[in-house]
């Protein structure tokens, strides 16, 4: 038996010790031995076909086997081989992509095809509008004429898709496309920056595209006014190089994940909630995708839209800009992508955190054995029918409209009314009469009511009070009533004093 | 996540400085702590790289290394830290305890990204630090690791003591 020393960078594949007895008569039957005990070591050692790496060297003793008889240099009991790594590295004559496999044909990161990127031309005016970018050694004209060729998909016009698509265009990428079916509202402008007053009640496509032109005329603009689905996105994203999500619900999210990972494009991730953002880029060819993040979604009702949770307005400013920033970074080939990381940013503590991401080689969708060739029906696989658009079913016989109940109200009735919304929002707003239970607490709290007494339940718009009567009913209470509309109902047809937020 | 002090990465970047036009080399010595790599002795390395003596075995097809393994290429482009060094290393490893980390080198008139090479010769466990040295001036330092299945080249932090 043979005693094989193991560097530290290969203990982790040859159970965690630094040194091995190994039977064997020469190098070759050592290494055999070694790699049937120890299969993942075995890659490190021996190329495809079982010869040693390049970069591996076994010693005997203080002499390289190379320049003994090689893999069948003699080996003895008691002599110690060892597995030397050899250390080298350098620069190629051509700037290569550093990060994953290179692609034949493909600068940078890979992701502009090089006869495009040869193809675009600069005018004399976008020579000048660019004279910051090209006087950097960085960017260069080479480096615009990759942001003329490079199509991007912005997935979204609303808080994130706002500041990305102004500085994409403001950066002079050639051709943006813009995915959004949504119309402007007056709730949108704290944050949504791309739109302005004058554009509520208008498509937000529309506007953005109009605002895009504004600040530079060379872009290219295509719009998608239609909901991102299976149906129709693998055909919308095939065209692009890049897809950014600026997208604001969980099946979105899946849906954009897969069918960048299905066609081996670079999806930029962002997200917000509240102070928090976090910002990355899946791109499975090269790293982890969403799946190997989130594999499942939360169960739905779980995490607040912005419309229910609130967001800082500039937060997603922020967000957006990161992603802008990727998105440039992927198209010039510069910089560390956040390829295999987990930006989270804190806006009230004002920090930045990164955590390393891992390929999940379980991955349903981009591992090793993937179950996912095609897209699926997001909705279902999100638990959901339609998150932000959809209240939760509830049948009409425990429905009361606003109207309804002000006339008990004016009766002079006696009523149990439960507001489930947050106490901040209780104290915007309220209906008279009426006692708070945040929905959150609604199951626990459950004991403080009476199950056969009437119960009206009401939160802002009507569908986290859905969600409550749901919950109760499923506890055995027998006379729920949703008010239907919620508080928005009651402002807009009771009492215009309350406030609408 | 890799912990080096200031002075540390000042020691890394006068060594590109000084070997200038040439590629640099050293070794990162040090203990592990909660999966934070921390760094005792950042030590320079003798370049030992010989043109046309090594990199004749294409890393695999998909590259064009061979190609550009054809031209003269000496110590401005490339880095060796000789297989005897590293013996004496992992012999030093088991005398003191005291763990090889990672590598450094420099870049000369390059930025601090892993090109081809670096990822096609590159170990797992290792931190790879790489410190662009710009007309002799020491710019942008960056770490790196490669990925368990050979397939990328991870950034990783390097975190001040």
């Amino acid at each position: 038996m043979a005693k094989v020393l193991i560097p530290t960078a290969l203990q982790q594949y040859a159970g965690g010790t630094d040194e091995l007895e190994i039977p064997g008569g020469t190098v070759k039957e050592v290494l055999s031995h070694l790699a049937e005990r120890y299969p993942d070591l075995k890659k490190h050692l021996l190329n495809e076909k079982g010869e040693l790496r390049h970069f591996v060297n076994i010693y005997k003793g203080a002499e390289d086997t190379r320049s003994l008889q090689g893999l069948q240099t003699p080996v003895g009991d008691n002599d110690e081989l060892s597995i030397v790594p050899s250390i080298a590295g350098g620069t190629g004559t051509v700037e290569r992509p550093a990060v994953g496999v290179p692609q034949p044909g493909r600068d940078g990161f890979g992701v502009i095809d090089t006869a495009r990127e040869e193809a675009a031309t600069l005018s004399n005016e976008e020579i000048l509008r660019y004279s910051r970018h090209l006087i950097l050694p960085e960017v260069g004209l080479e480096g615009q004429k990759k942001l003329k060729a490079a199509k991007v998909l912005c997935i979204g016009a609303g808080g994130l898709g706002s500041p990305l698509a102004l500085y994409l265009a403001a950066a002079g990428v050639g051709t943006i496309g813009l995915v959004d079916f949504d119309a402007v509202d007056l709730t949108n402008l704290q944050r949504q920056i791309i739109h302005g007053t004058n554009d509520v009640g208008r498509p937000k496509l529309q506007s953005a595209i109009e605002a895009i032109k504004d600040i530079n005329p060379n872009v290219e603009v295509i719009g998608f006014e239609d909901r991102f689905t299976s149906d129709n996105a693998m055909q919308i994203v095939r065209d692009f190089d890049i897809v950014v999500d600026g997208t604001d619900n969980f099946p979105t999210r899946y849906l954009t994940n897969d069918v960048c990972v299905l066609l081996g494009k670079p999806n930029v991730y962002g997200s917000i909630f509240r102070f928090e953002g976090q910002a990355s880029v899946f791109w499975a060819e090269k790293g982890p995708c969403y799946r190997c993040l989130y594999p499942e979604p939360p169960p739905p009702g779980l995490v607040p839209s912005c419309a229910e949770g609130g967001v800082l307005g500039v937060l997603p400013g922020i967000v957006g800009c990161i992603q802008a920033n990727e998105a440039i970074k992927l198209i010039l080939g510069i910089g560390q992508p956040l390829i295999g990381r987990l930006l989270l940013f804190n806006a009230l503590k004002m920090e930045f955190r990164p955590l390393r991401l891992r390929k999940d080689p379980n991955c349903p969708i981009c591992g090793e054995h993937p179950t996912i060739h095609e897209l699926i029906d997001y909705e279902q696989f999100c638990g959901i029918r339609g998150e932000e658009t959809e209240p939760q079913p509830v049948e009409e016989s425990e429905e009361i409209t606003v109207r309804e109940l002000k006339e008990r109200m004016d009766r002079g009735e006696a009523l149990t009314i439960i507001d489930v919304r947050e106490p901040h929002e209780y104290a915007i707003a309220r209906i008279p009469g009426t006692r708070l239970i945040p929905l959150g607490q609604v199951a626990e709290r459950a004991v403080e009511l009476d199950p056969n007494a009437e119960i009206i339940l009401h939160c802002r718009s009507g569908k986290r009070s859905a969600d409550a009567l749901n919950q109760l009913k499923a506890r055995g209470f027998k006379r729920l009533k949703n008010l239907k509309g919620g508080i928005l109902a009651w402002s807009e047809e009771i009492d215009p004093t309350v406030p609408k937020y | 996540m890799i912990r080096l002090s200031e002075a540390q990465r000042e020691a890394i970047r006068a060594h590109g400085a000084q070997e200038f036009p040439y590629e640099c080399c050293g070794v990162l010595l040090g203990d592990v702590e909660n999966r934070v790599k921390i760094v005792h002795e950042v030590r320079p390395l003798r370049n030992t790289f010989q043109p046309g003596a090594e990199f004749e075995e294409p890393a695999s097809p998909q590259t064009d290394s061979s190609r550009e393994a054809q031209e003269a290429v000496g110590r401005e482009r490339r880095y060796l830290i000789s297989p005897e060094e590293m013996l004496a290393l992992m012999q030093e490893e088991r005398r003191t305890k005291r763990k090889v980390l990672g590598f450094y080198h420099s870049h000369p008139n390059h930025p601090a990204r892993p090109s081809k090479y670096d990822w096609e010769w590159a170990f797992p466990w290792y931190t790879y630090i790489i410190v662009s040295v710009l007309n002799g001036e020491p710019a942008d330092m960056t770490a790196w690791q490669q990925d368990e299945d050979r397939q990328a080249f991870i950034p990783e932090e390097i975190q001040d003591f």
